[in-house]
Formats: C-alpha cells, sequence, structure tokens
C-alpha cells in the first residue's frame, strides 16, 4: 500500500481534495488559526529553530516535514507549550499566535491553551486506567463531575476517533489491552472529548503498520471538517495523502511552505525537491 | 610466550576464587540463620508453651512485673509480684524472696508502645518524604542549590542514630518542650529515615514514564492534577516497598528513643489518658528498649534471659507482621495497575 520508493508525482492525485490555486491566494482565503512569526528556539546555547514564520490555516491539515533533528518535533511542541516542561528552553524570538492571541503573553493560562490546543504523541500513551476513565479524564481535571455528561462525551469521542464499535462492550477494562493502533486512536479519541480546537500529532503512525497507519489517516481526513491538524510525520507519502499544506524543514530552518499539491509535484526550492525525491533524509 | 605451566595455575585460580565467594555467601547465610534459630528456640520457650493454647498469653497481654523467687517447704516458688502479695496474704510467715525485676508478668506495653511509634513515625516520614520527593522530582529545576539539597539529604543517612537520639532530644524534648513523648519519638525516628524514603520515593516518582505527565498536562491537567491523578498513585508501590525497609529500621533503633520517647517502665497503658492530648505526650514502653534495659540495666540470671529472648522473638514477630501488611498493601495497589 505505502510504497517508499514511489515517485512523489503519482502520490494520491486527488489530495488536497478542493482544488488549490496559487498559495497567496489560497492562504489569504483560509482563516489563520496559528500564525508563527519569526521565531527562534533554543535549548541552553543551542538554536534549534532558526526565524520560523509559518500561516496554519483553520480547519486544514498541516504537515511538517524533513529529516530527523530538524526541529519541526520542536515547533510542535511550541504551539501548545509542552517545551515548558523542558528545562533551559525557551523561544528566543517572535511569537507564536493562536486565533490571533499570543501564547505566550504572561496573562495566558497555559492550563487553558492545552485545553484549546490538543496533542496526540509520537509514542502512544494511554494512562493506565480503563478506556471510559482514559477519556473522562481530560473532563475531569477539567471539574466536569456530572456523570451523563461524560458518558456523553465518551462515547461521541470514541465515536469520532473510530474507536467506538471496537471497545464499546469493553468500557471497563484496562487501555493497555488494547492493540497499538487502537491505542493512538484512543489518545486522539482522549484529546477529542475536551473539544479543542487544534488537534497537534507527533508522528502519530510512526510504530503502527499499514493497516492502523490507514485508519489513522482515513481518521485524520474526517477530523479535518472540525478540527485544525497539525501532524509532524516522517513519512512523505503520509504528507502527501493526508495534509492540505506541507512545510519542510531542514536543520531547524523552513525551507518551503505551501499547498501539499505545489511542494510534491512543484517545489519550490532544490533542498525540498531532493528530499521529496529521496535523495537524501 | 605462554608458559605451558600457566594453564594448571589458572585452573587453580578459577577453583580458589570460586570457592571464596561461595564460603563468603553460605557464612552470612549460617549467621543468619544462627541468630534466627538461637532467638526461635530460646525464646519460644517463653513466648509458646506445651499445653493449650499453646501461647504464653500471660506474656503477650500483661504489663511486666517484679519476679520473687523463693523456696516453700522444699518446693521452689516464682510468683509475680501480684501473685506474691496474694500468697502472702494466705500465708503468713516470712519468707525469703529474691525479686527479679521485669522478669514475671509480660510486655504488652511494649508491643503497643512499639507499634505506635512504628506507625506514627512512618507516617510523619511518608508525608514529609513524599512531599519532599515529589518537589525534587516533579517541580525543582536542576539547580547548584537542588544539587546542595541532594548532597544534603545523603549526608542526612549517615548520621548514626545516636546522633539523631540526642538531637530529638535537644530540640523535641527540651527546646520545644515535649518532654519524653511519643510525638518527639514519632519526629525523631521519622527524621532518621527520612533520607531514606525521600530517596526511594523519587526515584520511584521518575519511574513513572514521561508520556503519562505528557498526556495529562496536554489535556489541560495542571500540575497538581497531573501528580495527584497520573503519577504518585503509580509510584505509590515503589514509594511502600521502601517504606518497608523504613519499617524495620523504625521498630528496631533504640538510640533515638532512648532519650526522646521510651520509659524503662510505665503502668498505664498509652490509652489510659485523661485528655485526648496526653496521649501525644505520654511517653511509651517499646520493645527494643525493653531489651536494653532488661539485657544491662539489671543483674542478669536465668529469668531475665527468659524475658530477653522472649521479647527479641516476639520483636522479630512484630516487624515481620508490620513488613507483611505493608507488602499485602503493596500488592494490592500494584495489581490495580501495570504497564
Amino acid at each position: 500500500m505505502v510504497s517508499v520508493m514511489e515517485p512523489p508525482q503519482t502520490v494520491r492525485p486527488q489530495t488536497p481534495p478542493e482544488p488549490l490555486g496559487s498559495p497567496a491566494n489560497q492562504t489569504e482565503k483560509l482563516q489563520v488559526m496559528i500564525d508563527v512569526h519569526e521565531v527562534d528556539f533554543t535549548y541552553g546555547d543551542n538554536k534549534v529553530l532558526h526565524n520560523i514564520s509559518l500561516q496554519m490555516p483553520a480547519r486544514a491539515v498541516t504537515a511538517f516535514i524533513g529529516p530527523s533533528g530538524c526541529g519541526k518535533t520542536t515547533l510542535l511542541r511550541c504551539i501548545n507549550r509542552m517545551n515548558d516542561l523542558v528545562d533551559g528552553s525557551r523561544i528566543s524570538r517572535g511569537a507564536i499566535h493562536l486565533d490571533g492571541v499570543d501564547i505566550n503573553s504572561p496573562g495566558l493560562d497555559v492550563v487553558d491553551l492545552r485545553r484549546r490546543v490538543g496533542m496526540v504523541f509520537q509514542k502512544s500513551n494511554p494512562f493506565p486506567k480503563s478506556i471510559y476513565e482514559n477519556i473522562a479524564y481530560g473532563l475531569r481535571v477539567a471539574g466536569v463531575k456530572k456523570r451523563s455528561l461524560i458518558d456523553e462525551a465518551v462515547e461521541k469521542s470514541l465515536r469520532s476517533a473510530a474507536l467506538w464499535d471496537e471497545v464499546k462492550d469493553r468500557l471497563e477494562t484496562n487501555a493497555y489491552g488494547l492493540s497499538g493502533g487502537q491505542q493512538q486512536r484512543l489518545c486522539i479519541a482522549r484529546a477529542l472529548a475536551v473539544e479543542p480546537e487544534v488537534v497537534l500529532m507527533d508522528e502519530p503512525c510512526s510504530a503502527l503498520d499499514p493497516i492502523a497507519t490507514a485508519k489513522i489517516e482515513e481518521l485524520i481526513q474526517a477530523l479535518k471538517t472540525q478540527y485544525t491538524i497539525v501532524i509532524v510525520t516522517h513519512n512523505m507519502q503520509q504528507a502527501g495523502r493526508i495534509s492540505d499544506f506541507t512545510a519542510f524543514f531542514y536543520l531547524g530552518k523552513l525551507i518551503e511552505f505551501g499547498p501539499t499539491v505545489k511542494i510534491f509535484t512543484n517545489p519550490g526550492e532544490k533542498q525540498t525537491e531532493d528530499y521529496i525525491t529521496g535523495r537524501f533524509g | 610466550m605462554v608458559a605451558a605451566s600457566s594453564n594448571s595455575r589458572r585452573s587453580f585460580v578459577q577453583t580458589f576464587m570460586f570457592w571464596t565467594f561461595r564460603l563468603a555467601t553460605y557464612f552470612v547465610l549460617a549467621c543468619a540463620t544462627y541468630i534466627f534459630l538461637d532467638i526461635a528456640i530460646k525464646g519460644s520457650r517463653t513466648v509458646f508453651t506445651n499445653h493449650a493454647p499453646f501461647i504464653n498469653v500471660k506474656f503477650l497481654t500483661e504489663p511486666p512485673q517484679t519476679l520473687y523467687v523463693f523456696d516453700y517447704q522444699g518446693k521452689k516458688m516464682e510468683l509475680s509480684d501480684r501473685e506474691f502479695r496474694k500468697w502472702q496474704e494466705t500465708h503468713k510467715e516470712p519468707v525469703d524472696a529474691t525479686s527479679i525485676a521485669y522478669s514475671a508478668g509480660g510486655i504488652y506495653p511494649c508491643i503497643v508502645g512499639t507499634a505506635l511509634l512504628v506507625i506514627g513515625s512512618m507516617i510523619v516520614a511518608l508525608v514529609i518524604g513524599i512531599s519532599a520527593a515529589i518537589y525534587l522530582s516533579e517541580y525543582s529545576r536542576e539547580t547548584r542549590f537542588i544539587r546542595f539539597l541532594r548532597i544534603a539529604i545523603l549526608n542526612l543517612a549517615g548520621v548514626p542514630s545516636i546522633v539523631f537520639g540526642l538531637f530529638g532530644f535537644g530540640l523535641f524534648v527540651i527546646f520545644f518542650g515535649w518532654n519524653v513523648s511519643l510525638i518527639a519519638g514519632w519526629f525523631t525516628l521519622g527524621l532518621m529515615i527520612l533520607p531514606a524514603i525521600i530517596t526511594a520515593s523519587e526515584e520511584s516518582l521518575r519511574a513513572v514514564p514521561k508520556g503519562l505527565r505528557e498526556g495529562s498536562l496536554a489535556l489541560g491537567a495542571t500540575s497538581w492534577q497531573t501528580i495527584r491523578k497520573n503519577v504518585l498513585p503509580y509510584a505509590m508501590p515503589g514509594i511502600l516497598t521502601s517504606s518497608i525497609l523504613g519499617i524495620a529500621r523504625v521498630a528496631g533503633e533504640t538510640a533515638p528513643i532512648m532519650f526522646t520517647s521510651a520509659y524503662a517502665m510505665r503502668d498505664e497503658m498509652p490509652w489510659q489518658v485523661t485528655k485526648w492530648t496526653d496521649f501525644f505526650f505520654q511517653g511509651v514502653m517499646a520493645l527494643p528498649y525493653h531489651i536494653y534495659v532488661v539485657s544491662s540495666k539489671i543483674p542478669q540470671n536465668e529469668y531475665t534471659e527468659r524475658v530477653q529472648y522472649g521479647t527479641a522473638l516476639v520483636f522479630l514477630m512484630v516487624v515481620m507482621l508490620i513488613a507483611l501488611a505493608s507488602i499485602v498493601l503493596r500488592e494490592r495497589q500494584r495489581r490495580r495497575l501495570s504497564w
């Protein structure tokens, strides 16, 4: 199904579904959800992101691609301020705006931000609790007590993560009994349960087999009608299949950003073309 | 060139080293077996009886009394203080009785006292220790001050227990004016095992996968919600394991309590207090201190030896029982979660 050797031109000609004009027109037409403006990011003295600027549109899938260590995950984790947990790391220049609000402004509540910006991690990390409690967790920490509300949210988010039919009879069993793909979809469902506006996905399929990967990709396609999705992926074919916009990073710099079709068929930069055609990376 | 004779020499060294290591291990086993058997055999003569109910109930349920030994009409009498007085009421003639302190009755107040000391000091140590471990592993950043703090904690572990005893005496008993009391003993013993609890708790907390913390925070949980719901419960089995070792240490130490909370003899039981607050400010008898008193503060003879071994055996069993209870608790917690 996924052939790595396939030339990029033949990757899913039908993506993205809507016809795209020039990249400039396209970005203007769509509402900008996440605006990254001239961001530098440092770990201690080590600068890992250099002057990144890109605008991610709402209700679309933006993919970050690039070789390992290029800073794509770091940028992703800036969007929900997960990097706050890493000692000595900070955005040393520039700003990130979510729907017009500076997410690093001192008055902003990081708990509130993370409720609006959900995240799915590379390694699926269900809590060692029941499936039900995994989904209910985000609601409970937000202070939702009413059982009927939680019940409803659990079913709704499991349905949107296409997991409901597989687990509805064993909601009370431990989430560790699920398969790897199911665990990852559970993590997606868990993120959806708190009704975020943005879902960040950090290589969500890297540990999954092709069938589980296909399911998650289908899911991402279905979710983008409601959510803004940013996905980091190592798999270029995956970026080609599921994303509307693609950003190519190399050594901490944003080399190129534009509609996926353009990046994959007619890249503006030589480096992008070399990476996409598999000449390096 | 390698000499041909080295072959036999090599095999000799091999065998020699193998046996050295093996014998060293067996030596430890032999010592442990000797100690346990000696206490078990000699102690069981006091703790168990050869008629129903096969347990010396008196020894386990009565306070220590003075033993009176005398000859009466050619028969050797061994009576406790209370029995002796009753006997004198019926037999008016004077007898030449030898009195031996602590050697009659039982050690019930010591069992109760040790249990109270263990429970209280474990609560003190776990509350302070887990809080400190949470701070160190979850909140603090690796600054120079935190590194200094860790060294201070490690150093605290190396302080001899008698120094803790004197420290507790100076701070709690005299400066705070708590006198010789349960609460002074709780804090002294609690501080003594604090380094072990902090170190082990921190390790257990760090062993909880980072993904669980990130997953929780990414859902909009605060740090404290994450710790309470998604880190601490999974670290608890590890913390309890370390506290089992703490229990054995707390129950066994004599030096920290001899100035702070132990009485050689006390007639009232700990719950016989007029005000409930007095409960915390009373001294108690304790098993290790009782062994110390009986074997070094009074003249030794066959009667005191019986008490010593009996107390030692009961002591071992009490520690084993408390440790067993925490193992059961840990296993029940562990069964609830796994990753």
